[in-house]
């Protein structure tokens, strides 16, 4: 169904999602992996009022904004492995927690947790601990995923905790923890199982290796930064 | 189809101007029940417990919640009327970005604009210009966002125009001197009934946001 890009980054969950979404349809594409730190003339072409991955290309026509590109991933090859409910009310459901995971201030606790220190990293503690509770209790519920039998649009926006544990590793404070979160932790073993996702998951070394190093960055220059 | 249909909102709410404007292109009735920000209702609190913020909508007695979700909302049940996205995959897709887009900016940029002074203000007027700007390049020389009728894009931008007085009185500038060809778009879109009846009056909203700047504390 003609040609597909992805402009994406390998550890990037908006890029992933994607990546995902491609990989659940079947469809082939082209991936092109963006040095955030230098990015490519095509990035520049293909997204230049954001200059941000992810950007699909279709056909030689770009969309950017991984919210937008899965709606037109769905859209555009709607029968194999849809990734939205066919009722009007059901969608409206899946787009609001997607828009609300998305939110700034609710991804904020979660990078605070990874580089942020002392109090404002306790005050991030809570914060993430009380949004997994809402996502555990009232979004998961009993399902096996958020899509319910089938990996859905919301499983892949929720991807970013499958390997949220590297984290956890790098800060040594685990918030995720099976006990608290025993729905949520059941969730990620199947959605990391699944073969589409199992084939594009950031390597668990590249991704210590990397976040320890740009976690170590980040406290350097922090303002912050308790001396040992 | 329609069942029971009831609007939460708030007249200076642009968010809620974006429902109202979807009801009204699609001739649907529904109630509308204005909030008090400052003693929100029980219903308010029930149905939207998350963010207890409006609008809401809700149909059957079940709620949808924020105005971007609750337009596509009404798009999709009441698909043979007045259609505001797309059919095409792609233009639905630019139609979304740039919905996106606005959600990002406009908003902020404008309360930026009234809330504060000096630099921020002045970093805040030249930003939310250039956004404009940005959107007056995608109208380019079409009648509306959505071509020859109002559009998903049409709708989530048109209810700021409400607030355009007074970002411009707090900003002291002029938004049509420097964006003429959105404000003609604006005048197009208010020749609209759907429209015209749904967004409030600026100097009413420029009065409220004197008070709101009373409260705050801010000159």
């Amino acid at each position: 169904m003609g040609e597909v890009k992805v402009l994406g980054s390998w550890s990037s969950p908006y890029g992933l999602r994607v990546q995902w979404a491609l990989g659940l349809k079947s469809v082939e594409y082209e991936y092109i992996d963006e040095d955030l730190l230098n990015k490519s003339q095509m990035l520049l072409k293909y997204n230049p009022v954001h200059k941000k991955i992810p950007v699909l290309v279709h056909n030689g026509k770009p969309i950017a904004e991984s919210a937008v590109i899965l709606e037109y991933i769905e859209e555009t090859w709607p029968q194999q492995h849809p990734l939205l409910p066919k009722d009007p009310y059901e969608r409206a459901m899946v787009r609001f927690w997607i828009n609300f995971l998305d939110n700034k201030d609710k991804v904020a606790p979660f990078i605070t947790f990874f580089i942020g220190v002392g109090e404002e990293h306790k005050k991030a503690v809570n914060e993430a601990k009380e949004l997994l509770k809402l996502y555990e209790e009232q979004v998961l519920g009993e399902k096996k995923y958020f899509g319910g039998e089938e990996i859905g649009m919301l499983d892949l926006a929720m991807g970013w905790m499958a390997y949220f544990g590297v984290i956890e590793e790098i800060v040594d404070v685990k918030i995720l923890d099976a006990e608290t979160f025993p729905r949520l932790h059941a969730w990620i073993q199947n959605f990391r199982a699944h073969p589409v996702i199992k084939k594009n998951l950031p390597d668990h070394d590249r991704l210590l290796q990397n976040y320890t190093e740009k976690r170590q960055r980040f406290l350097a220059y922090s303002p912050h930064t308790e001396n040992a | 189809m329609a069942g029971e249909l009831v609007l939460l909102d708030f007249w200076p709410s642009p968010f809620g101007m974006r429902s109202r404007i979807a009801l009204a292109e699609k001739g649907i009735p529904y109630e509308y029940r204005e909030e008090d920000l400052r003693n929100k209702s029980d219903l308010l609190l029930q149905m939207n417990p998350v963010h207890k913020k409006i609008p809401v909508l809700i149909h059957n007695g079940k709620p949808v919640c924020e105005s971007v979700i609750q337009v596509q909302y009404i798009d999709e049940v009441w698909h043979d009327k007045a259609p505001l996205i797309p059919s095409d995959p792609y233009q639905r897709a630019v139609a979304r970005f740039w919905v996106d887009f606005i959600d990002k900016k406009i908003y902020e940029l404008g309360s930026k604009i009234w809330k504060t002074k000096g630099e921020e203000q002045a970093n805040a007027k030249k930003e939310f210009i250039e956004c404009l700007k940005l959107l007056e390049g995608e109208l380019g020389d079409k009648t509306y966002f959505g071509g020859e009728s109002l559009g998903y894009v049409d709708v989530a931008l048109v209810p700021f125009y409400s607030w355009f007085y007074a970002y411009e009185k707090c900003g002291d500038f002029s938004i049509e001197a420097e964006c003429p060809k959105m404000i003609a778009w604006v005048k197009r879109c208010m020749q609209k009934e759907s429209v015209a009846k749904s967004l409030p009056d600026q100097e009413k909203v420029y009065e409220f946001i004197l008070q709101l700047k009373k409260v705050f504390g801010i000159e």
